[in-house]
């Protein structure tokens, strides 16, 4: 016969699994002023979680955007509405795919080696280390990647974006011949600052901290072990992809 | 020392290259330029807006002058009431110029249409177009001329 209490038991696990995510994401932003006061490892860490993951960003931002206009074109061409294709690849863009997919490949790019980096100092004692030597670790290790994380996270869906209307700009007019103007015109006319820019920055802001706080969370509880650090690595990538998408159903339902 | 300097200048080309791309989308893709600058705003009533929308251009000419800032419906004039705000290069547009609510194509976006009439005073900040033309709602029109259709049928 079992307790009755056991009954709750899964429920509970999983309230207290939410409640130390939230709480390590309350001590992570608490902790952002502190990195102001010393820039050097925030810079170190942008370079690390940014710059390295440009290429990666940049080259699937444009084949997005080359893909996407074909499909629109032909779907569009049907209907003789071509005229409308660069607002509806920039709408796309910017609303869904830019935050999204920039989501993902920074999910695959950077939340892994964020995972594997606190895994492996998790597992050579280096995080006891700081404890012992009085160094909060929360402050020393995890804010600064924390705080790179959530910015790097829309400056490369910008640059996703901006590559992805290039992509579209080049199949669109040099290779479909459609007319720049148009192509433009039909840009700005179709999409909005607030309501589509604006929002999808806020998405991508909010991936960025979802990505980074879970990425940094697995791999800084990950089992002191060797397998520990996959498993924290891997678990951080599955986490990151599901909960990235599941956040952009529940904004787009909120937001448009 | 070297490898650090390198670090330091591949961070800043990269977040000064997010925020290029950030500027760009914002100012060459969005309308956000129609929004900028000096602007005036005047008031219009219709009998009818049909499908226009907050952010619909205001043209004269075909040339986009102004956006429509906000649409309500005014209870004491049971009047569509429309705000619009319109571009401080055209301030010499005449008191008694004709709105109207224009379709582009056949199914497009609906806009704004500004002729300009011939008055010596011009619309200024605060003040109202007095000729207006409602939208044309195509499901009237279509079923005018089916029961105008089935009229001379008979």
């Amino acid at each position: 016969m079992k307790r009755p209490g056991a009954l709750f038991q899964p429920v509970l696990e999983l309230l207290a699994a939410l409640g130390r995510r939230f709480h390590f994401l309350a001590v992570s932003v608490t902790l952002i002023p502190s990195v102001l006061g010393r820039p050097r490892s925030f810079i170190e860490q942008l370079f690390y979680l940014g710059s390295v993951s440009v290429i990666l960003i940049a080259v699937g931002g444009l084949f997005v955007g080359l893909v996407l206009t074909l499909q629109f074109y032909s779907a569009l061409s049907r209907f003789g509405a071509t005229s409308s294709l660069g607002g509806l690849v920039t709408l796309a863009l910017l609303r869904e795919l830019g935050p999204v997919l920039t989501a993902l490949l920074f999910a695959g790019r950077a939340g892994t080696s964020l995972a594997s980096e606190l895994g492996l100092m998790r597992a050579t004692r280096q995080i006891d280390a700081m404890e012992v030597m009085a160094v909060d670790p929360m402050r020393r290790v995890v804010a600064p990647r924390f705080l790179a994380g959530l910015l790097a996270m829309p400056l490369l869906a910008g640059i996703f974006s901006a590559m992805g209307v290039l992509g579209s700009y080049l199949i669109g007019i040099k290779m479909m011949g459609l007319d720049p103007g148009v192509f433009w015109s039909s840009m700005r006319h179709e999409v909005s600052f607030h309501s589509d820019f604006m929002n999808g920055m806020v998405k991508s802001l909010i991936f960025g901290v979802a990505c980074s706080l879970i990425s940094l969370y697995e791999g800084f509880h990950a089992r002191p072990t060797a397998e520990g650090v996959g498993r924290a690595t891997t678990r951080s990538v599955v986490i990151s992809s599901m909960t990235i998408l599941a956040l952009d159903f529940l904004l787009t339902s909120l937001m448009f | 020392m070297r490898q650090i300097r390198s670090l330091e200048v591949t961070t800043g080309l990269f977040v000064l290259l997010g925020v290029a791309a950030l500027f760009y989308l914002a100012t060459q893709t969005t309308n956000y330029r129609t929004y900028g600058g000096h602007s005036y705003g005047v008031k219009a009533f219709f009998n009818n807006v049909g499908g226009l929308h907050v952010g619909a251009p205001v043209r004269m000419g075909g040339v986009t002058i102004g956006r429509v800032t906000a649409i309500r419906y005014n209870m004491s004039r049971y009047q569509a009431e429309v705000d619009l705000i319109i571009s401080d290069h055209y301030d010499k547009i005449p008191a008694d110029s004709t709105a109207s609510i224009l379709t582009e194509g056949v199914l497009g976006e609906q806009y704004i249409g500004v002729s300009p009439g011939g008055a010596p005073t011009f619309l200024h900040n605060g003040s109202t177009i007095h000729f207006t033309q409602s939208a044309i709602i195509l499901e009237n029109l279509l079923g005018q001329l089916l029961t105008h259709g089935s009229h001379s049928g008979k």
